[in-house]
């Protein structure tokens, strides 16, 4: 598919994502996702590149698959997850490119990428989405099961298997080279 | 000597614990609707309506509304001539830190030594900065402190022939870096003099007041507007996707100094501006 110029109605995403999916998006895109994410952060992505430093597998099949970068807080009795806002993404910046050249799709965060992740993302076609951050009580309506894959010894940062429906959130980086946050101070900075 | 049972503490630490991360305070609401009202951005009045949905939910439901519930930062002020019976006051704060995010089902984000990295399973310790005051009042307040917008705060040891121009710059350029990874709209803290060490807890302290003051010195208070609409400038925005608001308010303490120096701290507060507080007189 062509690349379009973003409007601000949101448009549906579903996971996980192909290349053509991938390629429709354009930095600045409101979007809602529904589908499978897996919930990873700073210790699961330590584990996961030292287990692909060892050649090891990882705890699941990353191809086409959406990590979301979340700690979430337990879940009260009577709920599947407590609130489960998104972390910044700068700090996955060193472990993402490995995954993303074993073919993961996506992630969602809040903060900017390295550039190195930047090019990693045009180079593997892969998009990096930018989460409503301190919402996290909001953001937990969407999601609507729980599963933990792995880890579970690192408690909130063990990796879950989630769904999540119509999960808001905007295209901070596409595969082109595009920047949402670049892009949204040219437009709003006064001089 | 009049005397406030640890257990008390202990009660109210954890009350104040859950408060702080469940309620977003009136002033911070009231902040966030007049922000809404006034965006110029579509996108950026969407994130701002999104982030009263989610303060109203998480009060409604009982949930945080953050899922980084922080490390819980305890500020006492402990009359002198009063005591704490059954236990002693660390140890209680503590106890009511624990209690509070195990009940509350908030999140344990502490680890053990910042090079082992293990977590201590009870968000415990909570880092306490206690000041002794004349009399019998015990004031205890509990800022749950995300590190999203902690980590995006810095501080500098200015010349104080840098002068204003220099710290604007620094305010400035705090916010610019940390973008959506302080959770913008952000309060924004800064501490001016002091020392080193005391320049940064100014800076902190500064978080806790009502977002509608401004400082009582007028010179501070200039420069708590004029840093407002420097930042507010930067078009950067609600949760960084553009607009004209990037901070809520620009809260400035100052401490007097050394001749020599200028120490500036900015410690970023996320638009989640959780604390709570409670005072026994």
């Amino acid at each position: 598919m062509a690349k379009q110029e973003p409007t601000e109605t949101p448009v549906a995403v579903n996971t996980p994502l192909a290349d053509e999916d991938v390629r429709a998006l354009r930095a600045g895109q409101p979007v809602f996702i529904t589908g499978v994410l897996y919930t990873a952060r700073d210790a699961a992505h330590k584990r996961m590149v030292e287990a692909l430093e060892r050649e090891e597998d990882l705890p699941f099949d990353v191809r086409g698959q959406v990590i979301y970068y979340v700690g979430p807080t337990p879940a009260p009795p009577g709920r599947v997850i407590g609130a489960a806002g998104p972390t910044t993404a700068g700090r996955m910046d060193r472990y993402t490119p490995s995954l993303l050249a074993r073919g993961l799709k996506g992630m969602i965060g809040k903060g900017s990428r390295s550039d190195e992740v930047k090019q990693s993302l045009k180079t593997h076609t892969a998009v990096y989405f930018g989460g409503l951050g301190g919402a996290g009580a909001l953001l937990a309506r969407s999601i609507q099961t729980v599963e933990i894959v792995a880890y579970e010894d690192l408690g909130t940062e063990a990796i879950r298997r989630i769904e999540v429906v119509d999960f808001p959130a905007i295209v901070v980086n596409d595969c082109y080279g595009g920047d949402a946050y670049a892009d949204a101070r040219a437009r709003w900075e006064k001089r | 000597m009049k005397h406030i049972s640890a257990a008390d503490i202990s009660a109210k630490v954890a009350d104040l614990c859950i408060r702080a991360c469940t309620v977003l305070p009136p002033d911070v609401v009231a902040a966030i609707e007049a922000a809404r009202d006034r965006e110029e951005s579509p996108l950026g009045r969407d994130v701002l309506s999104r982030l009263l949905d989610n303060a109203r939910i998480a009060r409604e439901d009982g949930v945080p509304m953050c899922q980084d519930t922080g490390i819980a930062v305890v500020f006492v002020e402990m009359g002198e001539d009063l005591g704490v019976s059954g236990g002693n006051l660390r140890e209680a704060i503590t106890q009511g830190v624990r209690e509070g995010y195990e009940k509350g089902y908030l999140r344990k984000s502490v680890v053990h030594s910042p090079l082992d990295r293990r977590n201590t399973g009870d968000n415990t310790p909570p880092i306490i900065h206690a000041e002794i005051v004349p009399g019998e009042k015990l004031k205890i307040a509990v800022a749950a402190k995300g590190a999203g917008s902690e980590n995006m705060s810095r501080l500098r040891m200015m010349s104080p022939a840098d002068g204003e121009a220099a710290i604007k710059a620094f305010v400035r350029e705090t916010v610019e870096q940390a973008g959506a990874g302080a959770c913008p709209p952000v309060v924004v803290g800064v501490g001016l003099g002091g020392n080193f060490e005391q320049c940064a807890l100014i800076a902190k302290k500064a978080l806790l007041r009502p977002l509608t003051d401004s400082s009582p010195d007028p010179q501070a208070a200039a420069l708590e507007s004029a840093l407002l609409e420097l930042i507010n400038r930067t078009g950067i925005g609600p949760m960084a996707v553009g607009g004209r608001t990037t901070a809520l308010a620009v809260k400035l303490e100052t401490a007097p100094c050394h001749i020599a120096s200028l120490p500036v701290a900015v410690n970023l507060q996320c638009h989640a501006a959780r604390h709570a507080e409670h005072t026994w007189e």
